[in-house]
């Protein structure tokens, strides 16, 4: 009788591998696949000088100038007003989706509208309603919804459901309202202030693609080697997000909406009949409108431009992945109370805090197209620019994770501790918040191709210059359904590692 | 076998109360060799049962026997036509005392009126959830936080939460055992004067045959005993526990 027990108890452990092994297996094969893609990829520095180039900028960072009060002032009013109403009509948006977000419908439109990045919007935008304010609040704004839904949704879920089923009707409306929504709220205030900082980063990378926020005027001096004007801008913008918790507070909140609203009304002249040409023509692909078979289109443009931007946006984002992982693990102890002793801790972790700081807040298109100054288009300054700005998060979040663990006070130091005591115990942890990076930085491999590295936006932004907007179209979507199979995947990879779905992510 | 399929055929359905109604003594719950899981595990098996309007039962037994089982099991029957008081408070603990009292009843306004007492409470309700706090001794609490509150004062914002569903059926699983015997008994006074029929889960034997007419005594696994109070002693519920 016992031993029949035993084997059984034995068979329970022994289906399907421990988590442990599983975790280690999956992490071997990112290293892999990032070896096999850093083969492929093209890392070559082709700009002939870039110490020189380097020199200049760090220059640049150390002689700061603002030539134009009046232009620093317009770019950072624009930006705020972008950011504010844009987050303004997605919350609302979000919130009411999420609503109804147990809908298959809703959740799979809000999947296709977030899966498109805000600056491929922004350019659809742009072909109908030019470069106006309601192209900034709409690229903006949509995305964002698609997102907000989901979180909010999730939020939802994740609230205890006792107090709500203790209710008559307790399907409707107003039990949410007084059980779900309550308990849900601080994580809504959280998140949504999170995702405020992320449309202050979008707006400024909106201005690049020429809307006139603080991204268009760094991206000009940064174009004419103009770095000290540069550098004062970018200190604007790190000010701008640094102190965001002083400024953004919920009782002003109103105040500022309307004054983006009378600053920047969020108006288009726009004409319907282009509108309505570029949904029901230009975008139909050319065969079908002229009567041609669609078939050699289609091979053309897969052989052309859809495999290789499909197979550059995977190579740069694989090889990505594995440096923002590499660069997380190799920084976090930098920021975390349980390296380095009590008083030079402090001060390694404050300057460890500081620079991880900065490489968030910074967006990876601004890293990205500084890089691309110094080594010209190859992927290498994609690659760093990705590796940088998501390492630090992850690093800033794994480091966060950390703080709840507490050693035994003769735990091993130094190296020991890391790879004895804190590795194991946070890198479950580590590796869901990089599985939530992933489609980060998918969608963002794909954009960077429009500052001239061949991903998919590479070919939908020249799509775009000579207004083939049929095969932009196509090229977005494909770009749009790439990131809803990596959502997909990340998604069930965290579940079969028995890792946190939900979007604890801050 | 499940105890919701089991049901179908015994549910006291709108047709089948309507001649009963007309007798004056109409059926509320009724269970026809039911049997009864919790998270899948049989708890109580062949359960007949029939509680008819004007009843005060009292459900006594060891814990675990299954009381919580059967009182979710009669819940099911009036889903949204009855008072009800859990154990767990399930509480909105944000939300201040007055909001979570008068969640239960919400069913009795629109939505946009719930909202904008959400957000800054109207006087009518004000006014009734007041008076139904001071009753429960919460007078001092009206805007307090819910998270702020002893466990004892929890318990008696659910039992507030239950009352202002006002409904003729109550049905509380241990509605007093945070509090002392002194308040358990005025509130359970309380939760007898408002209401019709009452089903209650209650440990405390002599509060169960003070308050009830009538005890159902649960032991492994089924009804061992059901009689009026007045037929039984403490001593002979007693036996239950062993």
């Amino acid at each position: 009788m016992q031993n029949v027990s035993v084997n059984r108890l034995m068979h329970k452990i022994k289906p399907g591998k421990s988590g442990a092994s599983s975790l280690r297996s999956t992490s071997f094969y990112l290293a892999l696949m990032a070896g096999v893609c850093l083969l492929l990829a093209d890392i070559e520095i082709i700009s002939p000088s870039p110490w020189l180039e380097l020199k200049a900028m760090g220059q640049g960072l150390i002689t700061p100038t603002i030539p134009d009060y009046q232009e620093l002032l317009s770019g950072l009013a624009n930006t705020l007003s972008f950011a504010l109403q844009g987050m303004a009509l997605a919350v609302l948006a979000g919130f009411l989706l999420s609503l109804l977000y147990r809908h298959w419908w809703v959740r799979a439109s809000c999947a296709f509208v977030r899966a498109i990045h805000e600056l491929f919007w922004a350019l659809i935008f742009i072909q109908c309603f030019g470069l106006s304010p309601l192209t900034g609040l709409l690229a903006i704004a949509l995305p964002y919804a698609g997102t907000l839904a989901k979180i909010y949704g999730e939020l939802y879920e994740e609230t205890s459901p006792h107090p709500r089923a203790h209710l008559l009707h307790s399907r409707s409306l107003s039990a949410f309202l007084y059980t779900t929504l309550p308990l849900a709220w601080p994580a809504l205030r959280h998140y949504t202030r999170y995702r405020f900082e992320c449309a202050l980063r979008s707006t400024v990378v909106l201005g690049f693609v020429g809307l006139p926020t603080l991204g268009f005027y760094l991206e000009t001096s940064l174009s004419e080697g103009l770095y000290s004007e540069a550098a004062g801008l970018l200190y604007v913008l790190l000010f701008l997000i640094a102190s965001q918790r002083w400024w953004l507070r919920k009782a002003l909140l109103p105040l500022y909406l309307l004054a983006a609203l009378i600053f920047l009304p969020p108006t288009a002249s726009f004409n319907w009949q282009i509108i309505s040409q570029f949904f029901t023509e230009d975008i139909v692909p050319r065969p079908l409108r002229t009567d041609n078979p669609i078939g050699p289109w289609l091979v053309f443009l897969w052989q052309q431009q859809l495999w290789p931007g499909l197979s550059n946006t995977l190579v740069l984002s694989q090889i990505a992945l594995f440096f923002t992982a590499l660069l997380a693990l190799l920084v976090f102890p930098f920021c975390s109370p349980l390296f380095f002793g009590r008083r030079i801790g402090q001060v390694i972790r404050r300057s460890g805090d500081g620079l991880l700081i900065i490489a968030r807040t910074l967006p990876e298109y601004l890293l990205a197209f500084v890089a691309l100054l110094l080594w010209g288009p190859s992927m290498l300054p994609a690659i760093v620019a990705l590796a940088l700005h998501n390492g630090a998060i992850v690093a800033h979040l794994t480091a966060r994770f950390g703080e709840q663990i507490v050693l035994r006070d003769d735990a091993c130091k130094g190296l020991n501790r890391y790879f004895y005591e804190v590795l194991p115990r946070i890198f479950r942890q580590f590796m869901a918040i990089l599985f939530y990076r992933w489609e980060v930085i998918i969608r963002e491999s794909a954009i960077l191709g429009i500052l001239g590295i061949a991903t998919l936006g590479f070919y939908i932004d020249s799509a775009f210059e000579e207004f083939r907007f049929d095969r932009a179209a196509l090229l977005i979507l494909a770009s749009a359904l790439l990131n809803m199979l990596v959502d997909t995947l990340a998604r069930s990879l965290r579940r079969n590692l028995h890792l946190n779905t939900t979007a604890d992510i801050r | 076998m499940n105890a919701e399929l089991n049901l179908q055929s015994s549910l006291p359905g709108q047709k089948a109360r309507g001649p009963e109604l007309a007798a004056g003594q109409h059926t509320v719950f009724l269970l026809n060799n039911a049997q009864l899981s919790y998270q899948g595990r049989a708890v109580l098996n062949n359960v007949s049962l029939k509680i008819t309007a004007g009843e005060r039962v009292a459900l006594v037994g060891k814990s675990g026997v299954g009381k919580s089982t059967l009182l979710a099991t009669l819940r099911r029957q009036l889903p949204d036509a009855l008072a009800w008081c859990p154990q767990q408070t399930g509480l909105v603990p944000m939300l201040s005392v007055y909001h979570n009292i008068y969640m239960g009843g919400l069913q009795r306004h629109n939505s946009l009126y719930n909202l904008l007492n959400l957000i800054k409470p109207l006087s009518q309700p004000l006014c009734e959830v007041t008076e139904l706090a001071a009753l429960l001794q919460l007078d001092k609490h009206v805007f307090d936080r819910v998270e702020k509150l002893s466990g004892g004062q929890c318990q008696r914002v659910a039992i507030g939460r239950a009352l202002y569903q006002q409904q003729n059926v109550f049905l509380g699983d241990e509605p007093v055992s945070a509090v002392d015997a002194y308040q358990a008994e005025q509130l359970l006074q309380l939760i007898v004067e408002r209401h019709e029929t009452l089903v209650l889960a209650l440990h405390d034997v002599e509060l169960a045959l003070g308050t009830c007419d009538r005890i159902i005594g649960l032991k492994d696994g089924a009804i061992v005993l059901d009689a009026p109070s007045s037929t039984l002693k403490v001593e002979q519920l007693a036996a239950l526990y062993r």
